[in-house]
């Protein structure tokens, strides 16, 4: 079957069968920060945003994105970077396979949640593993990230 | 130091946090065929008879494999220095099925589809044997899983394949059931650990490819890539040099890389089609047929005298190798060696073991390696010991623990203590959890108590006289350096702290070494990166061969002013004349050794150790147990860490951190599970669970850092020592808080509660 899809902005027009899951849509799309670690909707590795929500493509089939936005790590390089950098400061990033699911994931908890405290953070991304950090350090760089965009926001407000 | 002992950001984070395509999968070609292994559904079965012909039909198959098309000599798939200690059990593919999900056929094609369906299309009959699950009915069972002929164990592990037994062993020091005769207090408990699975987020993959030269070409997602290199050799019959292994940026290992679990299928479909291959095991591929921790049964004999000297150590252990031998005849040698480390008085020892073959999943190296069931058994024992007596198990430890200066009892990897802060350590973790105000347990008066629980325990630095580090370096024509490593990051970052050593002794920046590895073609000889070697050992070779540079340099700089050697000196930036004036930058230098130039400006250098000189740590833990449902939740993880010189303490720490969260989940959950026909139970992340970020709470590390001389910067180890506490800490709370002392790992609340049940029994 045919679907059309915008990934990261552009407009995808592509081949798929009935039973393509998404995670293997966007890698085929050359989306090779989405990862796979499981098969079991367990692990998290797999988010992508889909209309601005974190979603698991490993679990979503490609014909759910038919005219919709679905955005990777690929399309927020800059937001990547920005927070990768406090997420490398900790020496949390580690293996990096679970990072681009988990930063994603991180983005979406931003537009959700306002000032969210350290339970609330760690609840949101509960669904995203780590197996080298022991989350501790993951947790460490989302604070520092969180005040430094909200030194930003107020600084801009400031001006 | 201007990088040493600083938390410089690893060399591939921004790589890595944004995503790029840096992984096995990620670059393999898109031409490669797709390769699956069938796999048996008995624990124990001959297979009689396979017939392919209706799966060959399949459009798009291109090879389908069985035990009929593999070379037989046998192999281990274990990464280790040859000769390796675990025997030659092993072919590609046996008519022997020896677990459910040993492989039965290969079958490789151009899409997913289509091997899916040949998988099914299949036909094997099976001639299903009697299995041996239970590992302690396995030592000279009448079912042999081993029976060949040409099994063979290349070194004298004591193995013998016609009594199920992959190695055996005694050893000992004075008579220790006389000094346990004449001790006051004596414990005898046996502990009893379990297999768990490294889960690393990536699972097990390579690929491979024919080059220009007909060479095999093998992208893995390994630890070990030089001995994948001669493993395939011998496997495929095909010989080392005829075999290149690149490793691109790993998902995790934790040990379980340390095993060559998936490279052998696709290499065979490479030379048996000549195209390129790759496979990706899935999660539950990783779960039922990969290389997990050995499960492991530690009695342990304690004795001390009145004063509370700890007098006679005798350790017996029984492991569990499963299927096939990889790591069996080692991982078991740390389950006594690491902990008898750990005590000073011991006037007697004794340290004997079995390891079993099983039909189930084979096991393999997991962080800690032996030494975190070990130390869960004698760190248990202690505690019991220390209670018989009435003392304080912190006290007992206290006056018996291993000091710097000390000589080691029954340590195998170095005669002396050669750099120990653990006393410290011990006080410190002791401080940080409120030891005295909180010994043994307050009740909260809601049906709660609140205990707390404490250990110690060590590891090594690179297995002594074996392990080999190698680095090279060499100067590049802008003045810019290129260190080449055999050492595999796996995400721990030794790419990143290994160029912050050879930054600091060429003193130049860090962004002025370009690191590369691995390539078996290209890089120096380095074992890999397993028992805790790299920053010690590959340490050692990389501070050596940027020295050896220096002197290079040095030289170069010399000639080129028209002096001698001995009358300059090299401060990172210039070589210049100790006397008068003459300087010449080292960009000159650089761009001198690009032309008319006769001296080599690349050094390496080959590094092994004689000791293997043991990091240590403290551990601390608080707890609060609910006494109805026996739920136990971590309140306060106290983690005091001597590695010698952190060279990252960011890595350090995060190192620490993942290694605590990891031992959480063992102490707690991790449990392999089989059910009557050797099926596992928990084959998924579903039913398998690891800790989540909301099982963390309060985990705090700090480090009191000992001065390790016998390497560049003082350091030791870090990566595996600090599983091995969380077992033990927990266990021993549990005692302090409840007075039921858990013995079998996990320490799960049906445990708990029905101890607590029993007992209420026993009281009425």
């Amino acid at each position: 079957m045919e679907i059309k899809f915008w990934l990261n902005g552009r407009k995808v027009q592509t081949e798929i069968k009935a039973d393509t899951l998404l995670l293997d849509l966007l890698r085929e799309k050359g989306c090779y920060s989405v990862k796979r670690g499981c098969e079991t909707a367990n692990c998290g590795l797999c988010t992508v945003l889909v209309e601005e929500k974190p979603v698991l493509s490993c679990s979503t089939l490609a014909a759910r994105v038919q005219e919709k936005h679905v955005v990777t790590l690929e399309g927020l390089q800059d937001k990547a970077e920005e927070f990768g950098r406090f997420l490398a400061g900790e020496g949390a990033e580690q293996c990096g396979f679970c990072n681009p699911g988990f930063i994603m994931n991180i983005f979406a908890m931003e537009k959700e949640l306002s000032d969210p405290t350290e339970e609330e953070i760690n609840e949101y991304l509960a669904g995203n593993l780590c197996r080298c950090s022991g989350f501790i350090g993951q947790t460490r760089s989302i604070l520092k990230y969180l005040e430094y965009k909200k030194t930003q926001k107020e600084k801009g407000e400031g001006e | 130091m201007k990088y040493v002992n600083k938390a410089v950001p690893k060399k591939d984070a921004m790589a890595l946090v944004t995503g790029k395509p840096v992984y096995t999968d990620d670059i393999a070609p898109k031409d490669c065929l797709i390769v699956k292994v069938l796999r048996s559904p008995y624990a124990h079965a001959l297979i009689e008879e396979i017939r392919t012909e209706a799966a060959m039909k399949v459009p798009g198959i291109a090879c389908i494999l069985t035990y009929k098309d593999v070379p037989q000599q046998r192999f281990t798939l274990a990464g280790q220095t040859y000769p390796e200690f675990s025997p030659y059990d092993r072919l590609i593919l046996d008519q022997r099925v020896r677990f459910v999900g040993d492989g039965a056929a290969i079958v490789a094609g151009e899409t997913e589809e289509a091997v899916d369906k040949a998988l099914k299309l299949i036909k094997v009959k099976y001639k299903v044997l009697p299995a041996i699950l239970d590992f302690h009915e396995a030592k000279d069972n009448e079912i042999l899983i081993h029976p060949e002929d040409n099994w063979e164990a290349r070194m004298p592990v004591g193995a013998d394949n016609k009594r199920n037994l992959c190695a055996q062993k005694e050893e000992s020091l004075g008579d220790v059931d006389a000094v346990l005769k004449n001790c006051k207090y004596v414990v005898d408990e046996t502990y009893h650990t379990k297999a768990n699975q490294q889960a690393m987020m990536e699972t097990f993959r390579a690929y491979t490819y024919l080059d220009y030269f007909g060479r095999l070409n093998v992208v893995a997602s390994t630890q070990v890539p030089f001995h994948v290199r001669r493993i395939l050799g011998r496997a495929l019959g095909i010989g080392a040099s005829k075999v290149r292994v690149i490793k691109p940026r790993i998902g995790g290992g934790f040990g379980a890389k340390q095993t060559a679990v998936v490279e052998m299928y696709p290499a065979i479909v490479t030379m048996k089609t000549g195209k390129p291959a790759k496979i990706l095991y899935s999660r539950y591929e990783s779960q039922i047929c990969s290389s997990p921790r050995h499960e492991m049964e530690v009695r342990v004999r304690l004795g001390a005298d009145e004063k509370g000297v700890l007098k006679a150590i005798d350790i017996h252990t029984l492991s569990n190798t499963g299927a096939y031998g990889e790591h069996g005849p080692t991982t078991v040698g740390l389950s006594g060696h690491k902990p008898l480390g750990l005590y000073r008085n011991t006037e007697a020892y004794r340290f004997t073991y079995e390891v079993v073959y099983t039909n189930r999943m084979s096991a393999g190296a997991y962080r800690g390696y032996g030494a975190t069931q070990g130390i869960f058994a004698l760190e248990s024992a202690v505690d019991e010991l220390a209670h018989k007596m009435g003392m304080d198990p912190v006290v007992f430890r206290e006056k018996n623990l291993t000091r710097e200066g000390d000589k080691f009892i029954g340590y195998d990897g170095s005669p002396v203590v050669t750099s120990s802060t653990l006393d410290k350590c011990l006080a410190r973790a002791k401080e940080m959890i409120g030891w005295d105000e909180k010994y043994p347990c307050r009740d909260m008066g809601n049906g709660k108590v609140r205990a707390v629980g404490a250990a110690i325990a060590m590891q090594g630095s690179s297995i002594a006289k074996v392990d080999v580090g190698g680095a090279s370096i060499k100067l590049g024509e802008d003045g810019s350096y290129t260190l080449g490593l055999g050492a595999t990051d796996m995400g721990t970052g030794c790419d990143t702290i290994l160029s912050q050593m050879a930054a600091d002794v060429l003193e130049t920046d860090f962004d002025n070494i370009v690191v590369f590895g691995v390539d078996t073609d290209i890089s120096p000889y380095d074992s890999g990166s397993y028992a805790s070697a790299t920053t010690y050992i590959t340490g050692i070779a990389v501070a050596d061969a940027c020295e050896q540079l220096r002197e290079k340099i040095k030289k170069l700089g010399a000639e080129m002013m028209g002096t001698d050697i001995e009358k300059v000196e090299f401060d990172g930036k210039r070589v210049y004349m100790l006397e008068g004036e003459g300087e010449v930058f080292l960009e000159a230098i650089a761009a001198k050794g690009t032309s008319g130039n006769n001296t080599s400006l690349q050094a390496s250098a080959t590094r092994s150790s004689q000791i293997s000189p043991p990091p240590f740590m403290a551990g601390a833990v608080e707890i609060e147990i609910d006494k109805e449902t026996g739920s136990l939740e971590i309140l306060d993880y106290a983690a005091v860490v001597d590695c010698g010189t952190p060279i990252n303490p960011n890595l350090a720490r995060v190192q620490t951190e993942g290694g605590l969260v990891q031992g959480i989940g063992m102490a707690l959950y991790e449990d392999i599970q089989y059910n009557e026909k050797g099926q596992m139970r928990n084959n998924s992340f579903m039913q398998y669970k690891i800790p989540a970020r909301t099982d963390v709470k309060n985990i705090r590390v700090e480090f009191i850092p000992s001065y390790e001389k016998s390497h560049p910067f003082g350091a030791k180890s870090i990566g595996e020592m600090v599983i091995n506490t969380p077992c033990v800490t927990i266990a021993n709370a549990v005692y302090n808080g409840i007075g039921v002392r858990i013995r079998e790992m996990p320490i799960t609340p049906e445990k708990i509660a029905m101890a607590l049940a029993e007992r209420s029994e026993q009281n009425e």
